[in-house]
């Protein structure tokens, strides 16, 4: 009994220790962010197909005119756990773009449609011409940037964090501040260029225009044409493409899980006919 | 370790590599046949837990290592790479990155294990010093092994840590600028922190050697603290401690496994999928969670030579901590007090953890001052005092006796031990 309460004892102080283990989450304040559902949450969770596929017409009708994706390729376009685009599809969207192909046999630099091997053309040929054309600010690019934002969950909701695998807080946050532009109050004083918006996570107004408007992009599946369909289409998209192997690693997990279970069963029955016949 | 060998080589190929190198017979005698208590508790299996962890780390890095590219301009796209296009280059990056972090989880429960113990008392002070050496060498590890993936964290733990040495007088400056290769944390800061995280794995591995052969010189500790005294007290190690162990292992593999297969990114910081900008500071900087009690100690005193000190000094106490405890009885089972003082003295750290993610303003620097002061005192006036005014209780005579009478307190309470006698 004593070692058993010893052994919970010891086995909070180990949960205690992890507990302290969240350094982003813990540090400091941040706006309310409400959670959203998503396909792609918990041990089971997949991308829906369809909404990465609206959510990368978004991307590509509205944001990527200022936001670069330069991690990602067109061949990911139609990999397995994406957004389901066959291959043909994608050669067809690759096309699409004009992209540098190297130089010619007189050394002058050529370009050509992309094919599946290419990356996403950036808009802008570097930071300083991106700044330029946008009053300063840096359209941040969006290969890891639905994993580059967290908002704090704070005590103790870091804790049950790890229990309910939340790991959404960058699509949840981005999804908050595309619907999250409001007009400022009387007593705010904004500066020239800048919208407010109460999510915005270092301050209450930043240098991006609401992006999205009611119907500006044309679904062809019935989904509503709302901004906050907008908003949710696109935050799961940038999640694939912040974690395009999100699929394979919880289907994995989920063999690696019932292996290793079964394995430790079989260990210990094991370990405990070893030592049947000794006191300890 | 070979002498607990009791093999004798039958054939003929084993005869003739024996006589020349009696390599068989000392694994046998460190791994097969060592004698080993038979009293041995779970807490014990996490030395054998973090072997395997060492070698995971060992070997997924080494994988890395052939698709990672040491370069400012590159190694922030090269771990992208690693993440998208190298086969279950995800998987390694996770295990290697997680695996950092449970190797901190599992060296605490060791060193708390050690100390609840008195694993660290004579004759075993070697072992603890060279563990202290060992932890020394993994916080060096992994905070090199953290700048590798040139996001924004990496960029500004790097500077904010390495700038804790100019706080150094007079030879301050030149050595910030000798560890950076510059005058800033740049492309020579990357490329020898990438060296050294490298190289420094294999010293560990080196020194674990020599810790391993140390307490098998001695023995291991056990958790009622007595020294093994006849063939009863102790087992073989195998099968019995390779199965139970082994059993450990895999247990904390599902753990293991659950951080990266389902919250890979929950230990990390979201701040470095930022690739590093040296021109934007990023709001908090805070460093991985297993420094954090370390980093509380260091924001903790006003002054940052003072800080830096009483940081470096948080790890060095623990080297003197052999001598520090004058108790005669050496395991926390049967010391009363000292049992309450240890799970205070574990509450601190794990208060001033958290303390070390939060902002240094307010409320926080005056909780982080009564911890630090309370860390310090616990090595340096709490544990000399309690060897004096405790009265331990009744410890067992032998291994047998405690295994055979339950808890091991079967005598009255107030017949006091006194086991430096036996």
């Amino acid at each position: 009994m004593n070692t058993m309460i010893k052994s919970v004892r010891g086995a909070m102080l180990a949960l205690a220790a992890i507990a302290v283990a969240a350094p982003a989450m813990a540090a400091g304040e941040g706006p309310h962010i409400e959670r959203q559902q998503w396909s792609f949450s918990g041990p089971f969770g997949t991308y829906d197909r369809a909404q990465l596929q609206r959510g990368f017409k978004v991307y590509k009708e509205v944001c990527a005119s200022c936001h670069g994706a330069k991690f990602l390729s067109f061949r990911n376009l139609a990999q397995p756990g994406g957004p389901g685009f066959t291959e043909d599809q994608a050669k067809v969207i690759a096309a699409e773009y004009i992209v540098p192909k190297g130089v010619d046999e007189y050394g002058d630099p050529v370009e050509g449609p992309a094919v599946l091997s290419d990356r996403w053309p950036s808009p802008f040929p570097n930071e300083t011409a991106a700044r330029a054309a946008n009053g300063g600010a840096y359209p941040p690019d969006f290969s890891t940037l639905a994993k580059a934002r967290a908002v704090a969950s704070g005590f103790p909701g870091f804790v049950f964090d790890i229990f309910t695998q939340y790991q959404e807080q960058g699509p949840d946050y981005i999804y908050n501040l595309l619907t999250g532009y409001e007009e400022p109050p009387e007593d705010v004083e904004l500066l020239a260029g800048t919208y407010y918006n109460p999510k915005y996570i270092a301050g209450n107004a930043l240098a991006m225009a609401p992006p999205l408007y009611a119907d500006s992009v044309e679904y062809t599946d019935g989904t509503p044409t709302t901004v906050e369909q907008y908003a949710k289409d696109v935050s799961a998209f940038m999640m694939w493409v912040a974690e395009p192997k999100l699929e394979e690693r919880k289907n994995l997990g989920f063999r690696v899980m019932i292996f290793l279970i079964v394995f430790a069963s079989l260990l210990y029955f094991t370990k405990n006919a070893i030592w049947r016949n000794v006191d300890h | 370790m070979a002498g607990h060998s009791n093999y004798v080589p039958q054939s003929a190929a084993a005869k003739w590599l024996e006589s020349r190198l009696p390599v068989i017979s000392l694994v046998r005698g460190s791994f097969v046949d060592f004698p080993t208590p038979k009293n041995l508790n779970y807490w014990w299996t996490f030395g054998g837990i973090l072997f395997f962890v060492l070698i995971a780390q060992i070997l997924t890095g080494i994988v890395l290592v052939m698709h990672y590219t040491a370069s400012t301009d590159a190694a922030f796209a090269s771990v992208e790479h690693i993440m998208r296009d190298v086969n279950f280059g995800w998987l390694l990056r996770y295990l290697h990155a997680n695996g950092a972090s449970m190797f901190f989880i599992a060296v605490f429960i060791h060193m708390f294990r050690g100390m609840y113990y008195g694993s660290y008392k004579a004759p075993r002070e070697i072992s603890w010093i060279l563990g202290v050496i060992i932890f020394l060498i993994m916080m060096a590890t992994a905070f090199m092994g953290y700048v590798l993936p040139w996001g924004q964290m990496s960029f500004w733990g790097a500077t904010v840590i390495t700038n804790l040495f100019s706080a150094l007088p007079l030879v301050g400056e030149p050595i910030v600028q000798w560890l950076w290769g510059g005058f800033a944390v740049d492309n020579p800061t990357l490329n020898r922190f990438f060296s050294l995280h490298y190289l420094l794995p294999f010293m560990i591995f080196g020194v674990v050697l020599l810790h391993v052969w140390a307490f098998h010189t001695t023995g291991n500790n056990n958790p009622t603290g007595i020294q093994p005294k006849t063939k009863q007290d102790t087992l073989p190690f195998h099968p019995y401690y390779t199965m139970k162990d082994a059993f450990a292992i895999v247990v904390f593999m599902i753990f293991f496994a659950y951080f990266v297969f389902y919250i890979p990114n929950y230990l990390g910081h979201a701040d470095n999928y930022i690739e590093a900008d040296p021109l934007v500071t990023p709001a908090h900087i805070v460093p991985e969670w297993y420094f954090l009690p370390f980093y509380a100690i260091l924001r903790a005193v006003p002054d940052k030579l003072g800080g830096v000190i009483l940081m470096f000094g948080s790890i060095a106490v623990l080297f003197v901590l052999p001598w520090l405890d004058t108790s005669k009885v050496r395991s926390g089972a049967y010391r009363p007090l000292f049992k309450q003082f240890f799970w205070i003295f574990a509450a601190v750290c794990v208060g001033l953890g958290y303390l070390g993610a939060m902002p240094a303003e307010g409320i926080y620097v005056v909780l982080a001052r009564i911890l630090t002061a309370y860390y310090f005192a616990h090595f340096l006036i709490i544990l000399p005092l309690l060897g004096f005014l405790e009265k331990p209780n009744a410890t067992p005579n032998s291994i047998s006796e405690s295994v055979l009478g339950g808890s091991g307190s079967g005598q009255p309470a107030g017949a006091v031990a006194a086991p430096e006698t036996k």
